[in-house]
């Protein structure tokens, strides 16, 4: 959040002007106007069917078939992280992160990106012999193995269990903290793009409904009272209404 | 269950008893599942050929079973070891063998190729899937006679028509597991920037060898019916011409031993299949536990 905020250069790392995308006359994504700067954590929320994987996967050029226009920028070295792993299943986990990886010493560079999301001595083991967690933090090796600018993620966490994805926002956050990348989540839990995100934008019929800079004032007391108004403000956008004052905060800022 | 635990068990059914809800003490391991079918027992899948070889065997000894109908078990033993003597059982194993060997040597490859031309390229599609699905609904058999007048009743034909039904389940399987890639793995090449040669060697052939080793699972079982149709028809050597042979004498003990070799055949190449998958496919053992 706040500690990547200061790390920005300002220069964009995605630029969309005027993207329109449809299928079968159906409008999906109706003049989406888009910024995103270098190493820039930005959450994409919206209800289902409002575009938001639609536009993850115009920017990493998975949408064939789709009728459009506008203008699209995006980074040369661009990865993707499916909410399945998708690891192939005939690979090793080594194999898999170092699939298709070109450069010098491909395994090495595959050994420490598995170290750094805490999988070292692994290397040697099948996709089928580790947990939903586990498999999800190969595809993220795979992904920063690359060195990417852009990290697309579409609902990485959405498949884990409630305690397995507070692990990974944590590591997701320390892995981004490190090597920086432009970052566009796609995600419907408001409370992780609140947690995660430098920018939390809301997507409805096609168009971005908000653009909410995440301010948190960087203390515990204020912190809390932010969150919460935050989370209202987006429930709201969400079409969620919240009664002042039911929502119990999120259990980490709890007790200070 | 250590007796520590076990008596806290007891206790909390003792206390729960005077709340009217007692909870009985889990044993230290279930079982099995409530609605399975209850544990497997080693080497149980025996039990019904076991038994069948001792009625068979006890009706023989008894006289309930005419012997010119169906020989004792140890009739047919005999006779074997007499086969083996006069050197017959093992030349004819040899030829009959080596026959659905040559076979398969042909149709293996030739389905191998066919279904990657047809699989992996559009034209291939075009050129060979409309073909072989025509050629599909024509059962191999029924083109023998077609054959014998192209290839004669030698080697030649009978080769021909064991490798033209193992062709088919490799090319049908291979072919359909080429082209069920999952698209999801389609869509990660696509993202990793993998070329297509690197595609169809990490993602589509591996992918696909599942499929192809189940055609050759079934290529075996039509092999060796393939085997046994074209030894009947005017052979002068093999399994088949043996059992055939004898058929015209009446000797049912030889019938017998021809077929308990097809048997075997069959048993072997069954497992020198499932051996394979074992060995080439090692990602999907740990799925198996």
């Amino acid at each position: 959040m706040a500690t990547h905020a200061r790390r920005l250069t300002g220069s964009p790392a995605v630029e969309i002007r005027r993207l329109v995308r449809s299928f079968d006359a159906r409008i999906i994504l109706d003049r989406i106007d888009l910024t995103i700067r270098r190493g820039e954590f930005v959450a994409l929320l919206g209800r289902s069917g409002s575009g938001k994987t639609t536009l993850l996967r115009a920017l990493a050029d998975l949408d064939y078939g789709a009728a459009g226009s506008g203008e699209l920028i995006v980074p040369e070295r661009l990865s993707v992280i499916f909410q399945d792993a998708r690891l192939l299943p005939w690979k090793r986990v080594l194999d898999n992160v170092v699939f298709g990886l070109s450069g010098p010493d491909p395994l090495d560079r595959g050994r420490q990106a598995l170290a750094e999301v805490e999988l070292a001595g692994r290397e040697a083991a099948w996709p089928n012999e580790l947990s939903g967690g586990e498999q999800q933090r190969v595809a993220l090796a795979r992904c920063l193995v690359r060195e990417p600018e852009l990290l697309l993620a579409d609902e990485p966490f959405g498949a884990l269990d409630a305690l397995t994805r507070i692990r990974m926002h944590e590591l997701l956050r320390r892995l981004c903290a490190r090597h920086h990348p432009a970052v566009l989540l796609v995600t419907h839990d408001v409370d992780e793009a609140i947690q995660l995100a430098d920018r939390v934008l809301v997507l409805d019929k096609g168009r971005v409904a908000a653009d909410l800079a995440i301010d948190l004032p960087g203390h515990a007391a204020d912190d809390g009272r932010r969150f919460a108004e935050l989370r209202n403000e987006l429930l709201g956008l969400l079409g969620v209404a919240v009664p002042a004052g039911q929502e119990p905060l999120p259990e980490f800022l709890q007790g200070g | 269950m250590t007796p520590h635990s076990f008596s806290a068990l007891a206790g909390e059914a003792r206390l729960d008893a005077r709340t009217a809800t007692p909870i009985h003490p889990s044993p230290a391991r279930r079982a099995g599942r409530r609605l399975g079918l209850g544990a497997p027992i080693a080497y149980g899948w025996a039990l019904g050929p076991v038994l069948l070889l001792a009625f068979w065997a006890l009706g023989s000894a008894l006289g309930w079973i005419d012997a010119r109908i169906l020989p004792a078990p140890w009739v047919v033993a005999m006779t074997a070891a007499d086969l083996v003597a006069q050197g017959r059982l093992q030349h004819n194993v040899a030829t009959s063998g080596l026959r659905a060997l040559e076979g398969l040597a042909f149709g293996i490859p030739a389905g191998i190729a066919v279904a990657l031309v047809s699989g992996l390229t559009r034209l291939g599609e075009y050129l060979f899937d409309g073909v072989v699905q025509i050629k599909k609904s024509i059962p191999v058999l029924a083109l023998i006679p077609l054959l014998m007048l192209w290839f004669g009743i030698g080697e030649g034909m009978k080769i021909t028509v064991i490798a033209l039904s193992v062709f088919i389940p490799i090319y049908i399987q291979f072919h359909d597991a080429l082209r069920g890639i999952d698209s999801r793995y389609v869509e990660l090449a696509e993202t990793l920037r993998v070329s297509r040669i690197d595609f169809v060697r990490h993602v589509i052939l591996p992918g696909a060898l599942p499929g192809l080793l189940l055609g050759l699972r079934y290529a075996m079982t039509t092999a060796l019916l393939a085997l046994v149709v074209v030894e009947e028809i005017n052979a002068t050597s093999g399994i088949g011409y043996m059992i055939d042979l004898a058929r015209s004498y009446g000797q049912t003990n030889i019938v017998l031993v021809g077929l308990v070799v097809y048997a075997i055949l069959g048993f072997s190449a069954d497992a020198a299949v499932r051996l394979l998958q074992r060995l080439a496919l090692p990602w999907q053992r740990t799925l198996a536990g």
